[in-house]
């Protein structure tokens, strides 16, 4: 039995700042990247390098013309964490000037134009994604088959050499680094089984392919535990609440799950859904994003699961095969409203009429 | 003369109908992917204003109050069907690239704006100028955000001259870069809500930079006088 113990005033701690917290997120990214690397080759290491680098130098050099305190904000690690994000979700082996213009875009403009971390009222990882995706849909659109099931291997110098100059140092493209064994263009499971699907085919026969164990896309599924663990070791140390991944995952299983159960042939089951394409990458690490999400819990639960839902809307009528950016955006655009009618009731007053607690 | 010159700074700089006003921005967000085209509805426009100024402050005394904006908007209804004909027969693939933006100019808020709160109460000349003016503060930055778009997203610059003013002008097109993969989102309209936001900022900074300097003029104009007399009473 523990001792009673008595404190002075304040009785509430911080427990972690700002550079804590979005440092212990980039960590719990690596077993992701680690994942990523085993699976689909280096690249990811030189998208990585390339979006820190260009992420630092731009805040830098923002901070220093709105002249604020560079250094300490530099240190918060936001712009860093912000470059991780967006480099984990572009193609490994995209041209450099794809993740540069990306994380320019996400840092000057999404971030620092509105007034800096805090400030920023969409998630700035995700929205340079979506201007990459928009501008330049060959680059962001060339996802290389798992390393096990590719016609052709490249190596960490390889690596290098194709995303400066597009070709290995054996002179490959990309798109013949996309081809698979059996001498096919590989895309990613999300967008074969959607492509299938356009073409006549049902489920079950789109995903005897052979980049899909069943419904796990080979590879693909590995990195998605990868961030799961992450994920969880992020709730476990208390760095994200559990409310935006568990209403997210839920909202986006129980669609797919109705859907599924009416047709199975035109729907995908939830377990493709949920293993496949950046669900659980995006509902650990980019949903929960403590500026541009909803800030109550009442909030996030609702924040969570409509952004579940749009995914997997967006997933199976939209023109894109995955939808984790555009359905955060979406709901970044709602977290105002959200926010208003979810105010927690303050203690002491009663319930105002309008804004239930 | 002042009025025309406050006249000329009102249209093209502090109260331009595109940058301050916030009028038209349709057309001018939709039609800006090539400078060309944005110098092409800019003429337009300008042609509908001062035409429509001009007839609004002819028969501004016999318009009955009531009905005043039925008549107005007649009036560059009329306008716009001349200037589409006029497009129509000259400059036809400009015609066709600009499409249903040309009649459009109709609702332009900008044109109706300058008829009811300029034109409709002061003489011919100065609601002719004003229309002018107006007109090319809007054309003004049509271009500008056309240069802005088609230069990040085809890395060209006036494509397409020989539509506007004839065969001549097809060499008068300026490559800056090639590019196997261009940024389209300078060409889609995400491009032109970015574009026209950077240049309202762009336009603000400049103006607090005027507004410093102006205060530190005065400041530094204030002449401190020694009291020389009845300081002994």
């Amino acid at each position: 039995m523990r001792k009673l113990s008595i404190s002075s005033s304040p009785h509430h701690h911080i427990r972690r700042d700002t550079g804590q917290v979005m440092r212990m997120v980039c960590y719990a990214c690596i077993p992701g990247i680690l994942a990523n690397i085993w699976f689909f080759g280096f690249g990811i290491l030189i998208q990585l390098a390339l979006a820190i680098a260009t992420a630092l130098i731009t805040e830098g050099l923002i901070l220093e013309l709105r002249k604020k305190r560079t250094e300490r904000i530099l240190k918060d690690y936001s712009a860093v964490l912000t470059a991780v994000l967006l480099a984990i979700s572009i193609p490994p082996l995209a041209p450099w000037w794809v993740i540069v213009i990306g994380t320019f875009f996400s840092i000057a403009v999404v971030k620092q134009l509105y007034g800096g971390l805090g400030f920023n009222m969409f998630n700035p990882a995700m929205a340079g994604y979506v201007l990459l995706l928009v501008s330049f849909p060959v680059a962001m659109t060339s996802w290389l088959p798992p390393q096990s099931i590719a016609e052709q291997s490249y190596s960490f110098y390889d690596a290098v050499h194709t995303v400066f100059t597009g070709f290995t140092t054996t002179g490959f493209s990309i798109e013949q680094l996309k081809v698979g064994y059996d001498g096919i263009t590989m895309a990613t499971p999300l967008d074969h089984v959607k492509t299938s699907l356009l073409q006549g085919y049902t489920v079950s026969e789109a995903q005897q392919h052979l980049i899909l164990d069943g419904a796990f896309g080979k590879g693909w599924t590995w990195v998605a535990l990868a961030y799961l663990a992450g994920g969880l070791f992020l709730i476990k140390t208390k760095v994200i609440n559990w409310h935006i991944p568990g209403s997210m995952l839920f909202g986006a299983l129980i669609l797919s799950l109705l859907f599924y159960m009416v047709d199975p042939d035109q729907f995908a089951s939830p377990v493709f859904h949920l293993f496949n394409g950046s669900l659980i990458l995006g509902a650990f690490f980019i949903a929960t994003d403590p500026v541009s999400a909803s800030t109550t819990n009442k909030g996030r639960l609702i924040f969570g699961f409509a952004i579940g839902v749009w995914i997997i809307v967006i997933r199976n009528w939209g023109g894109y095969p995955d939808a984790v950016a555009f359905a955060v955006l979406i709901m970044n655009m709602a977290v105002p409203l959200i926010d208003y009618y979810t105010q927690p009731r303050t203690y002491g007053h009663k319930k105002t009429a309008g804004k239930s607690s | 003369m002042n009025e025309y010159k406050d006249l000329s700074l009102q249209g093209i700089w502090k109260n331009n109908p595109a940058l301050v006003q916030l009028l038209g921005l349709c057309p001018l967000l939709a039609v800006t992917a090539t400078v060309i085209n944005g110098l092409g509805l800019g003429i337009a426009t300008t042609l509908v204003l001062l035409g429509s100024n001009i007839t609004v402050s002819l028969v501004r005394n016999f318009v009955p109050n009531e009905i005043r904006i039925p008549i107005f908007v007649m009036v560059i209804a009329a306008f716009v069907t001349i200037v589409q004909l006029l497009m129509n027969a000259f400059t036809f693939e400009l015609y066709q690239a600009l499409g249903i933006f040309i009649p459009l100019i109709v609702t332009n808020c900008a044109i109706i704006g300058r008829a009811e709160a300029y034109a409709s109460k002061n003489p011919v000349q100065l609601a002719a100028f004003d229309g002018l003016m107006m007109g090319l503060g809007f054309t003004l930055i049509l271009v500008v955000l056309g240069a802005m778009r088609e230069l990040l997203g085809y890395g060209t610059l006036l494509t397409g001259a020989d539509l506007l003013l004839g065969d001549w002008a097809a060499e008068l097109t300026i490559v800056v870069f090639q590019t196997d993969s261009p940024f389209l989102i300078a060409i889609l309209p995400p491009g032109a809500f970015l574009g026209m936001g950077l240049l309202i900022a762009f336009k603000n900074v400049i103006d607090k930079w005027i507004e410093k300097r102006m205060a530190s003029e005065k400041a530094n104009k204030v002449v401190e006088r020694a009291r020389v007399t009845g300081t002994d009473i």
